[in-house]
């Protein structure tokens, strides 16, 4: 190797050891998640194992063809050799990796038959995904609610900002925090059954090692047990549209009596709104109020496809603005689509509450110079809603 | 007609040597049957594709470059991994290797011309009208397709944008195009081999063509059906998919991975063939083992058609058939070690040199296997659970198509181009579009699989901050790879204007009937079939 080739591999060799121990890279993690679960440690165990394999079998074939491409050189006078097909290396390399795959598929059918073994759950939740939140329902408890990513628009919108380097200023969860998270207990098997309302999503969290597809119109079962209380996140892992990067999963895992506890005071609150939702029916609010609390729920709802500023983002998502049902149209039909749904809209009977969708109607009547001057009260929306 | 009439037909037709019958200007590329030029549109066709489809791919990473959305709006986003997907497998691969089946195949097996030329001319110049209409919807009001390249029902039905219609008369007419060339190619190998070329004395090149031609012409009726069935659903009021009317989105899936993982081979056994070809042209050492690697392609070719569910773990499929599926898939790793451990003999005490086209073949093996080994680990359904639509997966296909198939397109390239132009391309700059590929693209590449193990799902216009770092390092070797790719446009152009004169074998160690006939290959090649007591199996 000459003096000038030497100086080039060092400068290489200099390049990736100065890439990979530079100091970013202290934060960035390199490998799977172990996880907090006795499945997800079996899991990581598998990946650690093929990917020592894999580095063993390397090492082999590219130090093979590495000798070859260093010795067996034309330019240092190499002759070729002549030989070719032995039925006797040609068995060896189809035998020893087929020894090798069986070492490697044992232990993972043990693991998988673990996973799919969903009997004697203590705890059942269901998992429902839809165009781009989950909703949770707690079976025999009364207890269900939508779960939307709270990281604000401002932070992950900056199209119109400048393309420096910094954005927005974004927070330490960043597109992986929700407004209210599942909650579940610690060491307890819980089995989740995992569907959809409009497209494929996927539920997702590494630290259990648990990835369901949610199928509309089927149910699919998985479970965990935590070992570890804490907050663990993770993400929808199945394109399913506009906003699949915009739906994260929050799971908090509770000790068993936070966990009782958190139960109580979602039934007291339960409670609670069913009481403010039949003196909403009653009451009625000033327009200020009812534009205040609409835009706030419009932000939260719609505002993904419609748009903050209410133009849509037609054809797929049609602009409020001006529009025929905002503007025209009379508010009994608006507020049956909101409740309902239409096409591609999904209904927000079951998410919001009557005076919301109050709020929502007048909002959407009166924003961005609609200027119907329409004011819409809960009791409106529950003599819409026919009930 | 038998094979001898056909021959004595051609023959009769080509007797005057001298004369190529060939039209001028436009009309010459527009009518041409000839399958040099047929095989030349194919493949600047795939090379436009390629810099398009790369183009794409540019929007994406600097999107990605850092978190937040910065340029293109999140609709946008997932139009562009749609289309970029679509244009590269279907656009960049797929035409590629049809373009050196089109050039090579008739030149190696002693044939004057494909089989089928004038169905020939129609398979190639219906695939701009394909590609063109996929692209145009970028134009629509809707924008193009946007619900990834595997277009997973009811994403891609009910809940789709106005470009569906497009998409999949767009498909339909790539799937024309497919199977007529696959066809061609099928009944060139059968019918026209020179007198004497059994088939255990073709050329590796030619088995594996002729292999995945088959796999072609099983596959691509299966994709014209999920898409047909995907267009009903969408305008026609059907339910294939549908669970509201007795469907299920889930049987897509199992449609389209039939066609799908195939078609995996389908881009990956043809580039097998190259590699085999050039390994043992600059080794100068007969490829290990022939037959093993015949019986090893058509294994893979096989096998390929029961692991399809291996994509769909996660989907819910009952224990059994996560099972059968993870088996199935890991024993696809004994054939194609067989290949791997042949390349690394036939080196072995070779006595090698390492022009372009070696460089390229090398850099395919050990990335490929790379491929191969996250290919394996995939397989393994428990950890699967934690890969799956992360960017480990995105990492995995990439090693395999990019440094993979397209880098044998690459060394395939710099193989026959002195055959081709009749000259040698520019030693310099082709060695500065290997050595600049070759560390963007695992600068590219590689760190994605340690996004896809953090857990960065893919398809995501926007991420979470512990994964800033390596995207922007991905980002950047987005972008040197895609310029790099540049070097090349300028080689191909250096090369086909001038350059040192090619001898008919440029290369000591090449062996086979495409040597034999001048650099550059006359327009009409042989006519009479060639005297073949030579060739031996390799």
């Amino acid at each position: 190797m000459s003096r000038s080739n030497q100086r080039w591999w060092m400068g290489i060799w200099l390049f990736f050891i100065s890439f990979f121990s530079c100091s970013a890279w202290s934060e960035s993690q390199l490998n799977l998640t172990k996880g907090v679960t006795a499945v997800s440690r079996e899991v990581y165990g598998l990946h650690m194992l093929s990917l020592y394999i894999c580095t063993a079998i390397g090492i082999i074939v590219f130090g093979a063809m590495f000798w070859s491409m260093i010795f067996h050189r034309k330019s240092k006078g190499a002759k070729a050799a002549d030989f070719h097909e032995s039925t006797t290396v040609e068995i060896l390399w189809t035998a020893i990796p087929v020894v090798i795959l069986i070492a490697m598929a044992v232990p993972a059918t043990s693991t998988l038959i673990d996973m799919e073994n969903n009997d004697n759950s203590d705890v059942t939740i269901q998992v429902t995904g839809s165009q781009w939140k989950w909703h949770y329902k707690y079976f025999d408890q009364n207890i269900e609610y939508y779960s939307v990513l709270s990281t604000p628009r401002e932070q992950y919108e900056n199209q119109n900002g400048s393309f420096d380097g910094n954005g927005a200023h974004k927070d330490e969860n960043y597109l992986l925090e929700v407004d209210k998270p599942l909650v579940i207990p610690a060491n307890k098997k819980v089995r989740f059954l995992i569907t959809s309302d409009d497209v494929i999503h996927s539920w997702w969290v590494p630290a259990f090692a648990v990835k369901q597809d949610a199928n509309p119109g089927f149910i699919n079962e998985a479970w965990t047990n935590v070992d570890k209380p804490g907050v663990y996140r993770g993400q929808c892992a199945e394109l399913c549209g506009k906003d699949h990067g915009f739906m994260p999963i929050v799971v908090e895992v509770k000790s068993s009596e936070d966990y009782d506890a958190w139960l109580n005071e979602q039934h007291a609150l339960t409670a609670k709104a069913a009481d403010a939702e039949k003196a909403s029916l009653s009451a009625s609010m000033g327009k200020d109020e009812l534009m205040q609390l609409g835009e706030a729920t419009y932000m939260a709802h719609c505002a993904a496809c419609h748009q903050p500023t209410g133009l849509g983002l037609p054809p797929t998502f049609p602009a409020l603005k001006g529009s025929q049902v905002a503007t025209q149209g009379s508010v009994t039909d608006h507020i049956t689509l909101v409740l309902n749904g239409k096409g591609m809209m999904p209904p927000f009977g079951k998410q919001l509450s009557l005076q919301e969708v109050a709020a929502l109607v007048t909002y959407e009547r009166n924003a961005w110079g609609n200027d119907t001057g329409d004011v819409v009260q809960s009791s409106d929306v529950k003599a819409a809603s026919g009930e | 007609m038998t094979t001898n009439t056909l021959n004595e037909s051609l023959d009769d037709a080509h007797n005057d040597d001298h004369h190529d019958h060939k039209m001028t200007g436009i009309k010459r590329w527009l009518y041409t049957t000839n399958h040099k030029d047929i095989g030349t549109l194919y493949l600047w066709f795939s090379f436009i594709m390629l810099l398009t489809g790369g183009a794409l791919a540019m929007v994406i990473r600097a999107e990605l470059f850092q978190p937040g959305l910065q340029i293109v709006e999140p609709d946008f986003f997932n139009q562009l991994t749609t289309v970029h997907g679509l244009i590269m497998v279907f656009g960049a691969i797929m035409p590629a290797f049809t373009g050196f089946a089109n050039w090579m195949l008739p030149m190696m097996i002693g044939a004057p011309d494909m089989a089928l030329p004038r169905m020939n001319n129609w398979s190639f110049w219906i695939l701009p009208f394909a590609f063109a209409i996929l692209l145009g919807s970028f134009f629509m009001e809707s924008g193009a397709p946007n619900f990834g390249w595997t277009f997973y029902a009811p994403l891609s039905t009910t809940y789709s944008n106005g470009s569906t219609a497009f998409f999949v008369f767009a498909v339909h007419i790539m799937g024309v195009s497919s199977i007529m060339g696959a066809i061609n190619i099928v009944v060139t190998i059968m019918n026209l081999r020179a007198p004497g070329m059994t088939y255990m004395k073709m050329p590796l090149f030619v088995w594996t063509f002729f292999i995945t031609a088959y796999l072609l012409i099983a596959v691509m009726p299966v994709l014209a059906g999920v898409v047909t069935m995907l267009l009903t659903d969408t305008y026609f009021g059907t339910s294939f998919f549908d669970a509201a009317g007795g469907g299920d989105p889930v049987m897509f899936q199992h449609i389209f991975w039939f066609f799908g993982h195939p078609e995996v081979y389908i881009m990956i056994l043809p580039a097998f063939g190259i590699v085999s070809t050039i390994i043992p042209a600059f080794a100068r050492k007969k490829l290990f083992g022939y037959s093993s690697m015949v019986y090893a392609t058509a294994s893979i070719a096989l096998l390929s058609f029961i692991v399809w569910a291996h994509h769909m773990f996660t989907t819910g499929m009952p224990l059994f058939g996560e099972l059968f599926f993870m088996y199935c898939t890991m024993l696809i790793a004994v054939p194609t070690g067989v290949k791997v451990f042949n390349w690394v003999a036939t080196m072995w005490r070779g006595s090698m040199t390492f022009e372009i086209p070696m460089l390229f073949s090398i850099a395919f093996v050990i990335l490929f296997t790379i491929g191969g080994f996250s290919g394996l680990m995939l397989a393994l359904t428990p950890v699967d659970f934690q890969y799956h639509d992360t960017y480990f997966v995105v990492a995995h296909f990439h090693y395999v198509l990019v440094t993979g198939s397209l880098f044998s397109i690459y060394a395939g390239a710099y193989y026959w181009l002195p055959k081709w132009t009749g000259h040698m391309y520019s030693d310099a700059l082709s060695k500065w579009h290997f050595w600049c590929s070759l560390i963007s693209v695992n600068l590219l590449f590689f760190p994605m699989h340690f996004l896809g193990l953090a857990g960065m799902p893919r398809r995501i216009p926007d991420y979470a901050l512990q994964f800033a770092d390596f995207n922007k390092w991905v980002s950047i070797g987005g972008f040197a790879f895609g310029l790099s790719q540049l070097i090349f446009l300028a080689v191909v152009i250096k090369c086909i204007r001038g350059g040192e004169k090619a001898p008919a074998k440029p290369w000591d160690g090449a062996e086979g009937l495409e040597w034999t006939v001048a650099s550059p290959a006359p327009y009409h090649t042989f006519s009479t079939p060639p005297h073949i007591e030579d060739i031996k199996g390799q």
